[in-house]
């Protein structure tokens, strides 16, 4: 059972993921029409969710066009890419204890090497395209999701350093009585963000900013390779969520007094939900900001924020060795 | 065993990957080949027990700096005129010589590896001993590197910020 566990884990994640992405499109726009005071998709099936299938359909039975003037083999390769470095991603995740397909002890480094190689889907569909707004958004792309890999890493260092390992496992083994959001607050801020911006989702997803260039780096795109890069990015949703309850939020572990009285993996489960939540809240309540603006922000505030974190974090911890 | 079966896979992706990078004229096409080629080079790196410097392959090399190269590219818009000047850059007469010289490095280091036996490495290298090297024997190489990054920072930002100097003073001109 335990040698077959991380195949099974496998296959349920693949398949889970595909789902619970397809899902996530009808849930998250049901749950924006409730935050902003209309209704959404209700028409097909109990609350709308036929609305999944119907999608689904048309994607699928779409035509499967590649534009002539487009750049064939990188074309295709482009959606692929997102998908496959998300999917990796979920390998170093653990959902329970013992329920994870691999314990490396460089989970964390896994993860932030998948977000980065999440990047090229995104350029190479937007150059791949041969099309202005397609390569714009491509650029945009690049410049906002290399800075935010940097603020991502610089505000994982802080939890690294309270556990003293990059493993998602001993980092969730850590936070038994107290979780990161309280002693890492300012690195959950930032992470949260440069989460955003790598997922490349409202308020953040210049790349695409459907007002200013048409649909940015997937204009060209139809059909089922369209639906590709809105798994990849819902697949990064669900990463990203999962990430966030891991390194701050005590991952499998429940509330303290009655966190025994549901299984770990009930917890884990529950708190990515209400991460997912609070990311359509975000996307329902703020604008989104103009390029030099988020750029701005992010050398300007978040990179300070990181490093101040860094300082602060490590010399607490060494005034506390010295006080032991 | 199996981890020999994967070196060898690994090794083989790697040179491909290498060869297609350098003979591809199209720009884009080279540098996915050279991804691929770094990545390949990161499973190497975790089979023979350097999993740390595996992941800083990945997410400094694969994520970051050919992501920048990519960058430049599309910032550059090549298209079928690169391709046609990168053609005529491949002629025989320009790589033959090069060739030669690294063909016989490489018979060198064939017969040098031959000599040697045993595996290089046996233990796994944990990112903690990295960090440790890194800020106790190697601390002063650490700081240099530390301060050419400076130095180009600097230098970058000063060329950028002359540009920035200039639209402004053409934008006041032109009001």
């Amino acid at each position: 059972m335990s040698e077959l566990m991380p195949v099974i884990l496998a296959l349920t994640i693949l398949i889970g993921g595909v789902a619970g992405a397809a899902v996530l499109t009808w849930f998250e726009r049901r749950l924006l029409g409730v935050w902003q005071d209309r209704y959404g998709p209700n028409r097909l099936g109990p609350f709308g969710v036929g609305q999944v299938a119907a999608d689904m359909i048309k994607l699928l039975f779409k035509d499967d066009w590649v534009p002539p003037f487009a750049d064939k083999l990188v074309f295709i390769f482009a959606p692929t890419a997102i998908v496959v470095a998300m999917m990796m991603g979920f390998a170093v995740v653990p959902f329970a204890p013992g329920m994870m397909i691999i314990d490396v002890n460089i989970g964390l480094l896994f993860f932030l090497g998948m977000t980065s190689l999440a990047v090229y889907s995104v350029l190479l569909g937007g150059l791949a395209s041969n099309n202005k707004y397609a390569l714009l958004g491509g650029l945009r792309s690049a410049a906002q999701m290399v800075s935010y890999e940097v603020f991502m890493g610089l505000s994982l260092i802080g939890v690294v350093m309270m556990s003293g390992s990059f493993s998602l496992v001993d980092i969730v083994e850590a936070q038994t009585d107290v979780w990161f959001c309280f002693s890492q607050i300012l690195g959950l801020f930032v992470f949260i963000i440069a989460g955003i911006a790598e997922s490349h989702r409202l308020p953040f997803d210049l790349p695409e900013a459907e007002h200013e260039l048409t649909a940015g780096f997937h204009t060209e795109y139809g059909g089922m390779k369209f639906a590709m890069f809105m798994l990849g990015e819902y697949l990064g949703l669900m990463l990203i969520s999962c990430m966030i309850v891991t390194l701050f939020f005590g991952g499998w572990h429940g509330p303290m007094l009655i966190g025994h009285w549901l299984p770990p993996f009930f917890w884990f489960s529950f708190k990515v939900f209400v991460v997912i939540c609070f990311f359509v809240l975000l996307r329902a309540a703020i604008p989104r900001p103009r390029y030099d603006q988020l750029m701005s922000l992010g050398w300007k505030v978040m990179l300070p924020i990181t490093l101040v974190n860094i300082v602060v974090t490590g010399a607490v911890l060494l005034w506390m060795e010295g006080a032991a | 065993m199996l981890e020999i079966v994967f070196f060898y896979i690994a090794a083989t992706v790697a040179l491909m990957a290498t060869v297609m990078a350098m003979t591809r004229p199209n720009a884009i096409h080279a540098l996915i080949y050279l991804i691929v080629s770094l990545l390949a080079v990161a499973v190497i790196f975790f089979l023979i027990g350097a999993p740390f410097a595996a992941a800083l392959e990945i997410v400094i090399y694969a994520g970051a700096i050919m992501v920048l190269f990519v960058f430049v590219i599309m910032m550059l818009n090549l298209g079928e005129k690169g391709n046609k000047q990168e053609r005529q850059w491949l002629q025989p007469s320009i790589w033959a010589g090069p060739a030669i010289l690294s063909a016989i490095l490489l018979i060198e280091l064939i017969l040098v590896i031959s000599q040697t036996n045993g595996p290089v490495s046996v233990a796994a290298v944990s990112a903690k001993q990295v960090g440790l090297s890194l800020f106790g024997p190697y601390v002063l190489a650490v700081e240099i590197a530390s301060m050419l990054l400076l130095a180009g920072l600097v230098g970058s930002f000063h060329l950028g910020r002359r540009y920035l100097d200039r639209d402004n003073l053409e934008k006041q001109g032109g009001q």
